[in-house]
């Protein structure tokens, strides 16, 4: 642990939590004022870097945002679009006219049915419902892999600082890697890589409050793949 | 989320090559843990424990009038429920067609495996009998709760006691408990579960693996003597299972039981002390 790592260690909270007195803060996110105190509403990380203190929970469901990129299977079909499961409280829907290319009205199913998966933009949300589009560069029908599902509030840690986390285990592991902001990550590449790649993803998780992670996951990736070219020698 | 059309494709290939993603042999178990005395108010109770999947059993012990086929036998009731806690895919309200078949699948391999002495349970005949309830509750379900049903309800009713039965009134005292135990035999029925995923047989899946089955065969095995028996063999889910299939899955079963049974046996016994 250095010094560095030791000083922004944040604390953590859970909900009723008395976090700090009031007087010279204010509550933001997931905070609320209550007897002159500051108290925490959800569990997770404190942010005290301003007088505006917020928490950054580690815990709870999906909650979709504008603009968030999400991998979701389709559930249904219906005549002009998809029903798609992303993990949120409501479903969501990808309709026909959001698809960048010509799609057949009656043949809806040939371009993805039912289990398949996709990589989405939300653009709209309205009480009981999401729109989705597949309108900007990047998003389409996953091929090959797998899908494994984390808990979304994770999703910062895999994907780490400018995506080093997330790339380092795609280094080292040598697969394609899509993580969803809803916490549905697809992972391809061949069978060993694929499983290190969702260890490595799982250690994130366990250990996503824990300083020094990324140290842990190179010692983790590196000593695999260590194990794994000793066994070629033999 | 139901399981991906890729991560399908992806279980299946790895199948044909013999392979599975966590790198187990196609008929190896996950490991299983037995804990007992887990309800305070129940006169038996387990916790199983396979891999991630876990279940807790209760066995409650009551009076009832015997049906009047069976005037000088104990009756047996099994009841499952998988709670919202369990999995995302499940939700509260009374029991789904899934969680009544599990209790079916559980109830027949026990009821025919003449593991409880029922003539042992009559108090008075044609009057009162003793009624056993085994009642089963999904903690978390990572595929093969079948399995660990059943082996929860045999370590529960293993482990379960007589509560104190007041003759004059006729009532159960609740609450207070007799050393006696629960009139069982040797026959102890051992569940297995056999997945068909793609072409392949497999035992013991995982919640994706379970959800790429497309069929599976219930066996309960117990072994009184030196023979095997087959107590109960039930098939579920919709494709069909061969003449070829039957005959592995009748080879592997005995396989299995020589292999898992005796260790979970030492377990519970030494849970009974």
């Amino acid at each position: 642990m250095t010094e560095k790592t030791n000083k922004k260690q944040r604390k953590i909270v859970i909900p009723g939590e008395i976090i700090v007195s009031a007087e010279d803060h204010l509550p933001g996110d997931f905070t609320r004022k209550e007897d002159g105190n500051i108290i925490a509403n959800r569990y997770g990380l404190v942010d005290d870097s301003g007088r505006i203190i917020r928490i950054i929970p580690i815990s709870g469901a999906f909650e979709p945002r504008r603009g968030n990129t999400v991998i979701g299977r389709v559930e249904d079909i219906t005549f002009n679009g998809w029903v798609i499961h992303i993990g949120g409280p409501y479903t969501a829907f990808l309709p026909l006219a959001e698809c960048p290319r010509y799609i057949d009205r009656k043949a809806i199913n040939e371009f993805a049915t039912i289990g398949d998966v996709l990589n989405l933009k939300i653009w709209g949300i309205k009480k009981g419902s999401i729109d989705l589009t597949l309108k900007s560069r990047g998003l389409g029908k996953l091929e090959g892999g797998r899908v494994i599902k984390i808990n979304s509030h994770k999703v910062p840690r895999v994907i780490g600082k400018e995506g080093s986390m997330i790339n380092l285990i795609k280094n080292s592991t040598n697969t394609e890697i899509t993580v969803g902001q809803n916490g549905f990550i697809w992972i391809k590449g061949d069978f060993e890589g694929e499983k290190r790649a969702e260890e490595a993803i799982n250690l994130v998780v366990k250990e996503a409050t824990s300083t020094g992670l990324t140290e842990k996951i190179e010692e983790f990736l590196g000593g695999k793949v260590e194990k794994i070219t000793e066994e070629v020698k033999e | 989320m139901n399981l991906p059309n890729i991560n399908k494709k992806r279980i299946e290939s790895l199948l044909s090559q013999d392979k599975r993603l966590d790198e187990r042999k196609l008929f190896d178990y996950r490991d299983i843990i037995i804990e007992t005395g887990i309800s305070g108010n129940a006169e038996g109770s387990a916790r199983v424990r396979i891999g991630k999947t876990e279940v807790i059993v209760g066995v409650k012990l009551g009076t009832q009038t015997p049906y009047t086929d069976h005037e000088d036998e104990g009756t047996m009731i099994t009841g499952m429920e998988f709670s919202p806690m369990c999995g995302e895919r499940y939700e509260g309200g009374p029991p789904k067609i899934n969680a009544i078949e599990t209790a079916r699948v559980v109830d027949r391999g026990i009821r025919e495996s003449g593991f409880i002495d029922w003539k042992k349970l009559c108090i008075k005949e044609g009057e009162t009998v003793w009624s056993v309830a085994i009642d089963i509750y999904c903690v978390n379900d990572d595929g093969n709760v079948l399995d660990a049903s059943s082996i929860g309800a045999v370590a529960a009713l293993m482990m379960t006691r007589f509560p104190v039965y007041d003759e004059k009134e006729e009532k159960v005292k609740f609450g207070e408990w007799t050393n006696d135990p629960l009139p069982l035999t040797e026959k102890v029925p051992f569940a297995m579960t056999i997945y068909k995923v793609g072409d392949k047989l497999l035992a013991d899946p995982n919640r994706e693996e379970e959800d790429a089955a497309k069929a599976r065969v219930t066996l309960a095995i117990s072994k009184p003597g030196k023979e095997y028996m087959i107590n109960s063999m039930q098939k579920g889910e919709l494709d069909t299972i061969n003449g070829e299939d039957l005959k592995k899955i009748l080879e592997e079963s005995e396989k299995i039981y020589d292999k898992i049974f005796p260790e979970l046996d030492k377990q519970i016994k030494s849970l009974q002390k």
